[in-house]
């Protein structure tokens, strides 16, 4: 099929639509839901607005489950298949709520010559973690990315949102210890939100 | 509807403002020095101001200045004359200079910065020009400095044909790598029929070390902005996009306020300037593939679909976004395009080599001691960038290798550091400009890791929609982790070679045609060092 108007035309079957509208249905009193909502009435309902979309259900969510994704299929009115398929393309979307804290490492290629391998390792030896996962207990998500863009500052560890630069895996590892530490014991973080979904 | 700003008005208040106040102090708050903890640095530097000092400082943000690696970086402004620069500014050392500056009218030799030192005294600043000079939240600093004075000129005095032929004469070639001539791109849009067409400018910069455009969507949004009006002025489109990566959260704010502010002052929107021109400026944010700096996948993900490219012909300007005729120029491209207007064609051409015209912005990082953002005349030598800007290797280590051009890229060796860098030569020379990442590598590193690094990469970000680059850049990447390592015979190494023209030459778009580049690069010149790793295990070749 040639033309994208048509391709972004294609909707559920009518006949499959009460499938999709009974599993996208969700707890009442959810007002996640509406911050969605608010945002699709703000662009229209447009169908090219799906990546934008799930950017927003994403930041709302912490992640993207089922639930949500039928949820916005339902609303563009686009196949469950085809905003999975999206979501799945893209590296930013994620499907599992993400642990409390995370630990970004920067693998750009002057990070990568500046040692950032040895920084990943060393984080994903010290939490028992490989890249892209989360602690079993939900305490720490390590990630990687591909240059965040502060090459001056090679090698570049981001935890919970601080850039840190000139790092070294110890230092890393030592400054992680110490914020895990510091509201360790029963301290209910964010991650522990149940977010909606699953099958 | 919204009153037209005044340019002129709004240049003499802000030339007025500047005279107010005996000192200005600009603190670079661009994502490199931000993350060095500038916030804590113009936070300080305001609260003196505002309390000790009353109005006689004037404390703004400002974008980047360029050296990183000198981070925060922060300037002082004497009134009548008189600039320091200052590096690895603190809190305290920060409040220890003003004082100075307001007390005793000296700098303060603790953190001056030597602003005659090459990495400043080489480069030639176009598209950096407002670096550390305007606040780039601010359109009326922007205004001030020249800023949509080209519109207006175009706008008032213009035809899009007239626009369209300066940019031609500065014979301007893409900066986002390939270097296509901008003037045809633009050409082939102007001719296309049809009331609907569209200009998108690619802010994809995905290219793991290069941070050129993110700098400009930053530091410099109505730059942008004003170039893309340009474009959309000369080739008859109304309405324009631009695609950001979701990773440059910044740059995505900071261009939103922009077009805001814009419309409100009639430089977007209906009848910009009072004139029968129209044009509205969406964004559009990426999700984190670096597959849709390829134009027809970009378009792809504009539509909200998977950022898989297409085969071309059709070439999008002839049925692109939404099947209308589509333009995509790189941000760094149009952010040349309003001085080009401003000062004509044949000022832009007599800069730069024969070939390529203009200047190039370049991200320098690595094994190196300044490391940032510089702008230099095409057809400066790697070794001016390297040794003289670059100020060497760190650590007492020698040059071993520039890569340019990121995961579509080579390495070039030491014996062509002569090299004077412009599209043409980095192709002869097995590499490509590509956006303009330069990362420099001493002798410590080995170049199969370098090349399975990007392979790697590559791997990741390819798309899967064709065969040859899909599970291609698996084998590649396969092969070549089995080298690296040690456990690789020659039998693999000829499988490597192969697998590299196969994939370079069937693959679908860009990506994976490019893909085998830092293999083959490294292969040309590093040969010896796979040699080596293979013939340890000779008789694994079974």
């Amino acid at each position: 099929m040639s033309d994208t108007a048509s391709v972004l035309a294609v909707t559920v079957p009518e006949s499959k639509r009460s499938v999709v509208r009974r599993q996208a249905e969700h707890l009442p009193g959810d007002d996640r839901f509406a911050l969605v909502d608010k945002h699709l009435k703000r662009v229209h309902f447009a169908q090219d607005q799906l990546i934008e979309t799930l950017h927003v259900a994403q930041d709302v969510f912490g992640s993207l489950s089922d639930e949500v994704l039928l949820h916005v299929a339902r609303a563009l009115r686009l196949p469950p298949s085809m905003v999975y398929g999206v979501a799945t393309f893209y590296h930013l979307f994620s499907f599992e709520p993400p642990g409390d804290h995370s630990c970004t490492v920067c693998t750009g290629t002057a990070c990568f010559v500046k040692g950032a391998d040895d920084i990943v390792s060393g984080v994903a030896k010290a939490h028992g973690v490989r890249a892209g996962e989360t602690t079993g207990d939900g305490r720490l998500t390590l990630k990687t990315a591909r240059c965040l863009g502060s090459c001056g500052l090679a090698p570049v560890v981001v935890i919970d949102g601080e850039v840190l630069g000139h790092q070294s895996p110890q230092v890393a590892v030592d400054r992680l210890d110490a914020i895990l530490s510091a509201d360790a014991p029963q301290a209910a973080g964010l991650g522990s939100v149940v977010v909606g979904g699953g099958a | 509807m919204a009153t037209p700003i005044d340019l002129h008005e709004v240049t003499e208040r802000e030339r007025e403002a500047q005279f107010r106040t005996p000192l200005r102090v600009k603190v670079c708050n661009s994502t490199s020095c931000a993350s060095a903890g500038s916030g804590a640095v113009l936070q300080a530097v305001r609260e003196l101001a505002e309390g000790e000092f009353g109005n006689t400082v004037a404390v703004s943000q400002t974008g980047c200045m360029g050296l990183c690696s000198g981070g925060p970086l922060m300037r002082v402004e004497q009134r009548g004359g008189g600039q320091h620069d200052y590096h690895i500014v603190t809190p305290i050392s920060a409040e220890r200079i003003v004082r100075n500056h307001a007390d005793h009218g000296t700098p303060t030799a603790e953190h001056l910065l030597d602003t005659s030192m090459p990495f400043f005294a080489r480069q030639q600043r176009i598209v950096l020009a407002n670096g550390g000079v305007i606040d780039p939240d601010r359109v009326e600093s922007y205004v001030a400095h020249g800023g949509y004075a080209a519109l207006a000129k175009a706008l008032t005095s213009m035809t899009p044909d007239e626009v369209l032929d300066q940019v031609r004469l500065s014979r301007i070639r893409g900066r986002g790598g390939a270097g296509y001539p901008t003037a045809n791109k633009w050409a082939l849009l102007a001719a296309a029929p049809g009331p609907v067409k569209y200009v998108v400018a690619n802010g994809d910069e995905g290219d793991p070390g290069a941070f050129m455009d993110r700098t400009i969507m930053e530091d410099d949004p109505h730059r942008l902005l004003e170039g893309i009006a340009l474009a959309a002025y000369a080739t008859g489109a109304h309405r324009a996009y631009i695609y950001v990566r979701a990773e440059y959260p910044r740059a995505v704010e900071r261009l939103d306020r922009a077009i805001k502010v814009a419309r409100r002052n009639r430089l977007l929107g209906r009848r910009i300037l009072e004139t029968d021109f129209d044009l509205d400026i969406e964004i559009r944010i990426g999700a984190g593939a670096f597959v849709c700096g390829e134009e027809t996948a970009l378009l792809a993900s504009i539509e909200g679909r998977r950022g898989t490219p297409k085969l071309r012909p059709p070439y999008p300007t002839e049925r692109g976004l939404f099947g209308a005729p589509t333009m995509i120029n790189n941000v760094e491209t149009l952010a040349n395009i309003a001085s080009i207007v401003a000062n004509g064609g044949d000022w832009f051409a007599s800069i730069g080599t024969e070939g390529s015209t203009g200047t190039k912005v370049f991200a320098l990082a690595g094994d190196i001691v300044n490391t940032g953002l510089i702008e230099v005349p095409m057809g400066t030598t790697l070794r001016d960038i390297v040794e003289e800007i670059g100020g060497g290797i760190a650590d007492g280590h020698t040059f071993k290798a520039a890569q340019t051009g990121g995961p579509s890229g080579g390495c070039i060796p030491a014996r062509y550091l002569d090299t004077a860098v412009d599209y043409d030569s980095l192709r002869a020379l097995g590499s490509i400009m590509g956006s303009g990442g330069l990362i420099v590598m001493d002798d410590r590193k080995r170049m199969p890791d370098v090349a399975k690094y990007f392979m790697e990469f590559s791997r990741d970000e390819s798309c899967g929609k064709c065969v040859p680059c899909r599970t291609g850049t698996v084998q590649m990447h396969h092969l070549l982790d089995k080298i690296a390592s040690g456990n690789g015979g020659r039998r693999d190494l000829r499988d490597l070679e192969h697998l590299c023209a196969v994939v370079r030459d069937t693959s679908l778009c860009g990506l994976g045609q490019t893909a085998p580049n830092p293999v083959l690069s490294t292969l040309q010149y590093f040969r010896a060092e796979y040699d080596a790793l293979i013939g340890a295990t000779e008789v694994s070749d079974a």
